[in-house]
């Protein structure tokens, strides 16, 4: 079987950060601030995190920050918005450095975008899903600051979101998603809430995703994604199901789905790799503790040591 | 923007119109490592962009501009934060905007800032829109009928401004096109669970029921509908083993073809909830453990030999079909 590429995939990180003229880049400009976290938890899953400039990282993720509302942008002069709050709060706890945030401001940024039903907004736009549940949740616990948000209307609302198979969509009666549900059982899991779920019901959901080739996909009758090696590998886990899988053959479509010369994974065999499908394979690995990863934790979606630092510093 | 407004881009910084600005590039932070080097036309919008947004110019031109950005990168959420802001100010006519949006979105169906703007506009036009979004979000489905953010703009639509009358025949459309469309399943729950026009579940349930038992019949593969009649008994699992429909369509499958899972998945569940298995059921199961011979000679019980067979024709899924058989009654 084929070998995780370890050192390609750090040379393609690498090489992304510095290629900044592509279009790739010019389009992804408003979310640079995701693909700084994919790229840089893919280092440190890796246990190459020390080989980019943390200063300059630190010094331009501040830059991205609103002092008015307290929010992250996903790069400098763009408006604060909960995806990038939540991406520069993980980055800032990859890199040891929450102690440079104003907590204050940043918690009154989030728990301002609470709705009275308990949902969430994403931004001052007014969006509501429930992946922004899942953003505000796992930013105000890694800031320890959960007691600003009403979270048993949170995890009401996102109860309401909670399908006849036991899996979650985007809002009240919308179809079951595994990216969705990703987001529900990970908010669930950080408040304590994992018993609202139909644990055996949505696990044996979750395992039919898993596609003839070994991959996982995201609906019924959908396609495998790599990415989906994340959404989930992560909710089973969390619900303690992931054995209902085959995971040596999630292993092999992950591990096939590399780009073996210049590094980086795909969604599927032979595509165009990019940053976030090799985040998602390599963090699948990791779940499936393939050996030399990190382990990553499945709820907040940071390596266990970065998450055992914020909750019990030294 | 179509390819032949592409060939006629003029230049920013040569349109009169916008000779007092100065264009404002992109700040990559304190400490760039390289200089982005955008390609030319994008950068120079952007630069013009950032210009107005930063002075808040609030204009006519200011709305065009955003027009163009939008075309070159829908993705970007600031261009249409700024562009709403322009809008309210400027009171702009609705309904252009309507046009607008509804011709972006067409090209860019999967992208969250387009389908929120739509929803702030048809928030501002109220129950008028509602037809309008509707036929949108049906145009999309046409042409992509899993498209998650189409359905979940329509049921949004559907819930705060209306148009529930043709819901349900719209599903029986879409599953006509094609019975394995989950999202199409999960409307048709929304509707008959939500529709002030239809009474709800228990009106609908036994109805429901024999729709769904020809789906099953006409695919016995598809895992769609045998979720679905498990959703009709929703918090009722008695009702569900007693349903002589429900037990029925899962014999007429067995008899005709041995390993279909979710026949076998559910006619577990109904064995769990108390439903008497008759003879012929038992003559039905006890043929299928012939599939597999080392298993004819096992006393296991009739949920027992399920769970054997399960393990063998899903073998993906072995450690979930032998969990359920360590967890049998």
């Amino acid at each position: 079987m084929e070998e995780l590429k370890v050192d390609k995939h750090i040379q393609y990180i690498l090489s992304i950060e510095k290629e900044k003229d592509s279009f790739m880049a010019l389009t992804m400009e408003h979310l640079r601030m995701n693909g700084a976290y994919w790229g840089l938890a893919t280092l440190d899953i890796l246990q190459n995190i020390a080989t980019v400039d943390q200063n300059e990282v630190i010094s331009w993720i501040m830059s991205c920050w609103d002092e008015e509302s307290g929010g992250f942008a996903g790069n400098v002069g763009h408006d604060p918005h909960l995806l990038y709050t939540l991406s520069a709060v993980q980055i800032l706890a990859l890199l040891n450095r929450l102690d440079i945030l104003d907590v204050e401001m940043v918690s009154k940024y989030v728990s301002g975008l609470q709705n009275v039903d308990g949902s969430f907004a994403g931004d001052m736009w007014g969006e509501i899903d429930t992946r922004f549940s899942y953003c505000a949740i796992c930013c105000l616990s890694i800031l320890r600051s959960l007691d600003k948000i009403d979270v048993a209307k949170a995890v009401d609302y996102i109860v309401s979101c909670k399908n006849l198979d036991g899996g979650f969509g985007c809002t009240p009666g919308g179809e079951s998603h595994a990216g969705q549900i990703f987001c529900c059982v990970g908010a669930l899991s950080i408040t304590g809430s994992l018993h609202h779920i139909d644990k055996d019901l949505l696990g044996w959901w979750l395992c039919e995703r898993q596609c003839s080739d070994g991959g996982l996909c995201g609906r019924p009758e959908k396609l495998s994604d790599v990415c989906y090696s994340w959404w989930v590998l992560s909710s089973l886990i969390m619900i303690d199901r992931v054995h209902w899988i085959d995971k040596g053959k999630l292993t092999k479509f992950i591990l096939n789905c590399q780009d073996c010369e210049n590094g980086g994974i795909s969604d599927r065999p032979d595509n165009a790799v990019d940053v976030y499908h090799t985040y998602f394979g390599v963090a699948g690995l990791s779940l499936m503790e393939y050996p030399g990863l990190k382990t990553i934790d499945p709820a907040y979606a940071l390596p266990v040591d970065v998450v055992n630092r914020f909750f019990f510093p030294e | 923007m179509s390819s032949e407004e592409d060939d006629e881009w003029v230049p920013f910084s040569r349109r009169s119109e916008w000779s007092d600005v100065k264009p404002v590039p992109q700040d990559d932070g304190p400490h760039p490592v390289v200089p982005i080097a955008y390609a030319d036309d994008f950068r120079e919008t952007m630069d013009y962009f950032r210009a107005v947004y930063f002075s808040d110019e609030r204009s006519r031109r200011a709305l065009d501009l955003t027009s163009e950005a939008i075309a070159m990168n829908p993705g970007n959420y600031t261009i249409w934060h700024f562009r709403r802001l322009v809008l309210e100010s400027l009171h702009a006519d609705l309904n252009d905007e309507l046009k607008f949006i509804n011709s972006v979105a067409s090209k860019n169906s999967k992208n969250y800032q387009i389908w929120h703007h739509k929803r702030w506009l048809a928030e501002k036009l109220g129950p008028e829109a509602a037809e309008k979004e509707l036929e949108f979000t049906k145009n999309i489905l046409s042409i992509d009928a899993k498209n998650y953010h189409a359905w979940s703009h329509r049921q949004w639509v559907l819930e705060a401004l209306g148009g529930w009358e043709n819901e349900l025949d719209y599903c029986n459309e879409l599953l006509e096109d094609d019975i394995y469309n989950n999202s199409a399943w999960n409307q048709r729950y929304f509707v008959i669970t939500r529709s002030p026009l239809l009474g709800g579940l228990q009106a609908m349930r036994e109805s429901e029921v024999s729709y769904t038992v020809g789906a099953i019949l006409s695919n016995p593969e598809n895992e769609s509908p045998w979720r679905y009649l498990r959703g009709l008994h929703k918090d009722d699992p008695d009702l569900l083993a007693h349903n002589k429909q429900v037990s029925g369509v899962c014999l007429q499958v067995l008899s005709a073809k041995h390993d279909v899972v979710f026949a076998l998945s559910l006619l577990l569940d109904l064995l769990r909830h108390g439903f008497q298995p008759s003879l012929e059921f038992c003559g039905v199961v006890d043929a299928l453990r012939s599939v597999s011979p080392e298993l004819s000679s096992d006393p296991a019980s009739l949920a027992g030999s399920i769970c054997s067979i399960l393990e063998t024709v899903d073998p993906l899924r072995s450690n979930y079909w032998a969990w359920r058989r360590s967890h049998l009654p």
